[in-house]
């Protein structure tokens, strides 16, 4: 049943893409295809949950579609159903926020089309349960993502954008379509139920790991494939960034499971370490980088690279843990990935939305030009502090119930008896706290520096609040944050059934546990009430407030700024996004970015001002796809001579081909 | 032990942090000053100071917002929390099931979020300096921190204090450890602003962390950011003594006269505390802060070898 409604879902999808593209500039367009995108995804929403809560058994479908005679291949279990409720969700939010903020698009026509058929490629991918079907409905996901990354396209970087994002996601699906070939073989199964019966070779089932990590790992921003994702992500109007960071990425990681977990077979004990290496990498390197960003929108893309290496780990730690036969520990690692899963996709569709937020009212997303928004986007702001927060890692929001629970299952590494995994595991946990602890650095000077202070530019200081829509997008998804955050058992249960259908084994009941406390392994080891910790917080600051109020002072005085008792009146006095970075730049930026600061100091009787140059460089860039390109140019510039050849000179090509071509039959004939 | 006797140790235990916080930083500069030959003020001047500051107007610049005027009841609210939590004099606390170290350290975390936001709210450079060089020094302190957590868990299996304490009171001297120790007071350094990271008395010097980020604030808001601080190194002092030095500690359900040996040996550890602090920061000289990080990242190599080597010697 949830299936053929989640079917009709895709269709209307599917239907309000086509009105778009005739109804093309009118008005109204764009309300109905966003208000029709919101209730379709409610319902897509519902039918995934119900799936996913009711225990249902698996679902096949089959439709007409496709290749000729053999039909396309639906199936919807607990797994698919878990990331169709993350899609859906996603979905939802964005189409209510875009009632409001897409209204505000200059040229709609280029937008309306692609966003439904873009959900509608998201929702067929964990759908589809052939490898045909889902190869189609991901280039349709790329596709579509792509044409709307080129929105705006008159803009140069959004062109280049454009252009990265295309080669990068072909490069993906062909590592793709390398993988479901290999794992089809010989015999050439088709649908994910043959393949699933079907146990490889491990030479093959390593060639798969590998061109898996590669195909879904440059769809979900894995270093070093994650540099078209800074690029493309914010190129795009906002709901979308938000839709490409929280759920695009959520669906790689799908495809991922999908093919590590459940497709290709049983688990090899090392195949851990590049999982593990790749996602503690990512992690720091994401983070860092998003903390030299001026860029509100690329530094919120730098921070989805390093949460998704935050959820690489996780399922690095499940595969370590899942070869060695500790399911209850892997069951563990893989909920802590899964909730993290779901917590990037709330916090993060509401950091976009915010930044939408903020462009609207502004139109500027430069951390330099903005400042002291808090005043004039008073609600807004507290979204996306509560965001903030949460992508913080801070208790009692949700972010750090993952980040417990992941800390929790690297506490179990000593179980494991290979010696690389026992001393590689603690180290990459080393590497998760620091991005922890980085990415509150990161989201300190992000919000700070957009929201506090004194603006910085005309258009801060006249900013005002959002329409309602979009602030309705917000608290939807920043309530969702709190809650999961206080009551992180319920998540726990709810991720259950798919996490039995990945690993074969669930974490312990948390509903049963007293007073709503999550308890991973055993009491005696650990627990977490974040309820408690919430309310404990909340009683002791508003008895503090309430016995300082009424026994001591409640006078306040409004008076100028201290400032050391030399305030100065120019509000470019104050940090600037670069001045807040540059301890961190200086500390760890030497090496991972070569970071240069250079200062120009004009001599003496030269009356120009003095610079400070501070320049940086994406390693991946410069060592990976310069090189790359270049030989991809210098090639294409030999072969080109080819073109002015005479007839006589490709006459004299073709015979000697024939030649060789005959001479190789007979070598191996 | 029934719910009230265990719900009256865990009130006893937030009051007791509470009223001995500014005691411990009151006695930490009365030990400096005579270790510097000067007399000092009264360990209990601290409590005078809360009190003056309590009773001022509050003076607030123009454009404060909200958040700069809540941060410190929500600061005060996580450090009390987080300081609760700790086992003190007694463990098996009532509530420290609802929260195990990694949630302690995170809570502090919380804290610091907070209070870098607040001084970037005025939108002064002083506000902005001071959080940028916090979140610097956060950035290597906390993952120092987790790795220390990680060296202990491993060892005992647990995070829970309550449960940790118990073991370590059985443990042998161990290398691990000894790196552990040596890796979490360089930390608690960095945390509490002390010498050589942050000078606690200095105002109106370029260096400055701490003081730079709470300079726009006064009257109560001051009071409850001062208690705040104290009560935080009182934190870290009494985690280092439930974790290093857990004898004396009340067992949970014990006899009235356990939690009063408890208290005693609970006095004694701070005293202890307070002078090794006083001697060590009164013998070492402030870094440069861009020597912080050299500082800190030799903490949390420690920390990191002190776990990896509890793989390659079950018996070290």
């Amino acid at each position: 049943m949830s299936l053929v409604l989640v079917m009709w879902c895709v269709g209307a999808y599917l239907i309000t893409a086509l009105v778009a593209l005739i109804s093309g500039r009118r008005r109204a367009t764009s309300a109905l295809v966003y208000g029709a995108s919101l209730l379709i995804a409610m319902s897509a929403l519902v039918a995934a949950l119900f799936a996913l809560l009711g225990n249902q058994t698996s679902l096949d479908m089959t439709l007409p579609i496709g290749l000729p005679w053999i039909g396309a291949h639906f199936h919807l279990d607990a797994l698919s159903a878990f990331f169709l409720a993350i899609v859906n969700l996603g979905a939802a939010a964005a189409g209510l926020y875009a009632i409001g903020y897409g209204a505000h698009e200059s040229e709609p026509q280029r937008v309306l089309p692609f966003f439904p058929a873009f959900l509608a490629g998201m929702n067929l991918v964990v759908l589809a349960a052939d490898t045909f079907s889902f190869l189609f409905s991901w280039e349709l996901m790329s596709l579509a993502s792509w044409a709307l990354v080129l929105a705006h396209h008159k803009d140069e970087d959004n062109r280049r954008a454009g252009y990265v994002y295309i080669v990068m996601a072909s490069f993906g699906t062909l590592a793709l379509l390398l993988a479901f070939s290999l794992m089809s073989g010989a015999d050439g199964f088709f649908t994910f139920a043959d393949i699933r019966a079907h146990v490889p070779s491990p030479n093959i089932a390593a060639a798969v790991l590998a061109l898996a990590l590669m195909g879904t790992g440059s769809k979900a921003g894995l270093a070093p494939l994650h540099v078209w994702l800074p690029m493309a992500h914010p190129a795009a109007p906002s709901h979308v960034s938000a839709l490409m960071s929280g759920v695009m990425t959520k669906v790689a990681v799908y495809a991922f499971i999908r093919l590590v977990f459940d497709l290709v077979g049983p688990p090899g004990w090392w195949w851990s370490l590049p999982v593990l290496i790749a996602g503690g990498g990512t992690a720091v390197i994401g983070i860092l980088h998003a903390l030299i960003q001026t860029d509100f929108k690329r530094l919120l893309a730098y921070s989805t690279i390093e949460n998704i290496g935050l959820v690489f780990a996780g399922l690095g730690l499940a595969l370590a843990f899942e070869a060695d036969g500790l399911h209850a520990a892997a069951a563990l690692a893989l909920t802590a990935a899964l909730f993290h899963v779901f917590n990037h996709a709330l916090f993060k569709s509401v950091l976009f939305f915010g930044a939408g937020a903020v462009l609207t009212a502004t139109g500027r997303r430069n951390l330099d030009a903005l400042g002291g928004l808090i005043h004039r986007m008073p609600v807004t702001s507290v979204f996306v502090l509560t965001a903030c927060v949460a992508i913080s890692a801070l208790p009692p929001l949700n972010g750090f119930a993952s980040e417990w629970l992941t800390f929790q299952a690297i506490l179990l590494s000593p179980q494991i008896p290979e010696w690389g995994l026992k001393l590689l595991i603690p180290a990459v946990g080393a590497l998760l706290a620091l991005s922890a602890a980085l990415a509150a650095a990161c989201f300190v000077r992000a919000f700070g520096i957009i929201f506090l202070g004194r603006p910085r530019s005309k258009a801060a200081e006249r900013a005002i609040e959002v329409d309602h829509w979009s602030l309705g997008a917000m608290a939807v998804l920043a309530g969702l944050c709190v809650l999961a955050g206080i009551l992180p058992g319920f998540v726990i249960d709810a991720l259950a059934p798919t996490v039995q259908y990945a690993i074969g084994d669930r974490m312990p009941m948390q509903a049963d546990v007293d007073w709503l406390t999550i308890i991973p392994v055993a009491a005696s080891r650990s627990s977490y009430n974040g309820l408690l910790v919430f309310l404990f917080i909340t009683f002791s600051a508003s008895i503090s407030a309430y016995a300082i109020h009424r026994l001591a002072s409640r006078a306040v005085r409004r008076a100028p700024a201290w400032d050391c008792g030399f305030p100065e009146p120019s509000p470019l006095t104050q940090y600037s996004a670069v001045s807040f970075s540059q301890p961190i730049r200086r500390v760890y930026g030497t090496i991972l970015f070569r970071a240069k600061e250079t200062v120009d100091m004009p001599p003496p009787g030269d009356m120009r001002p003095a610079r400070l140059v501070v320049t940086q460089h994406d390693l991946a860039w410069d060592g990976i796809y310069s090189p790359l390109t270049r030989s991809v140019q210098f090639l294409a510039g030999q072969v080109n001579r080819l073109q002015f050849l005479t007839i006589r000179q490709y006459l004299s090509l073709v015979f000697l081909a024939l030649i060789l071509l005959l001479t190789v039959l007979a070598i191996w004939g | 032990m029934g719910v009230i006797a265990g719900l009256a140790v865990q009130a006893m235990q937030m009051l007791l942090v509470l009223t001995l916080a500014p005691l411990l930083t009151g006695l930490v500069r009365r030990i400096k000053a005579h270790l510097l030959r000067r007399r000092g003020p009264s360990p209990v001047q601290p409590y005078r100071d809360l009190v003056r500051l309590l009773r001022k107007e509050v003076v607030l610049a123009h454009n404060a917002s909200w958040l700069f005027r809540s941060t410190p009841y929500m600061i005060f609210a996580a450090t009390w929390v987080a300081a609760a939590l700790v086992p003190t004099f007694a463990a098996g606390l009532q509530f420290s099931w609802s929260a195990d170290l990694i949630v302690v350290i995170a809570l502090l975390g919380s804290g610091r979020f907070f209070l870098a936001l607040a001084g970037m709210d005025v939108g002064t450079s002083f506000g902005g300096i001071g959080a940028s060089r916090e979140v610097m020094i956060a950035s290597l302190a906390e993952p120092a921190m987790i790795m220390i957590v990680f060296s202990l868990a491993l060892l005992a299996g647990s995070t829970q204090l309550s449960y940790l304490a118990g073991f370590m009171t059985s443990v042998g001297l161990r290398v691990s450890l000894g790196l552990a120790l040596i890796a979490l007071v360089m930390v608690a350094i960095a945390e509490n602003g002390r010498i050589p990271i942050d000078n606690p008395a200095t105002h109106l010097e370029l260096t400055m962390v701490h003081e730079a980020m709470v300079l726009e604030y006064s009257g109560r808001h001051l009071a409850l950011i001062e208690l705040t601080a104290s009560l935080k190194l009182l934190l870290y002092m009494s985690l280092i003594g439930c974790v290093f030095l857990p004898w004396g500690l009340a067992p949970a359900g014990g006899a009235p006269l356990d939690y009063f040996i408890g208290i005693l040996a609970f006095l004694v550890k701070l005293t202890i505390g307070a002078g090794l602090l006083a001697l060590f920061e009164t013998t070492i000289a402030k870094m440069r802060v861009f020597r912080v990080p050299d500082f800190l990242s030799a903490a949390l190599m420690l920390s990191l070898l002190g776990a990896l080597l509890l793989f390659v010697s079950r018996s070290l």
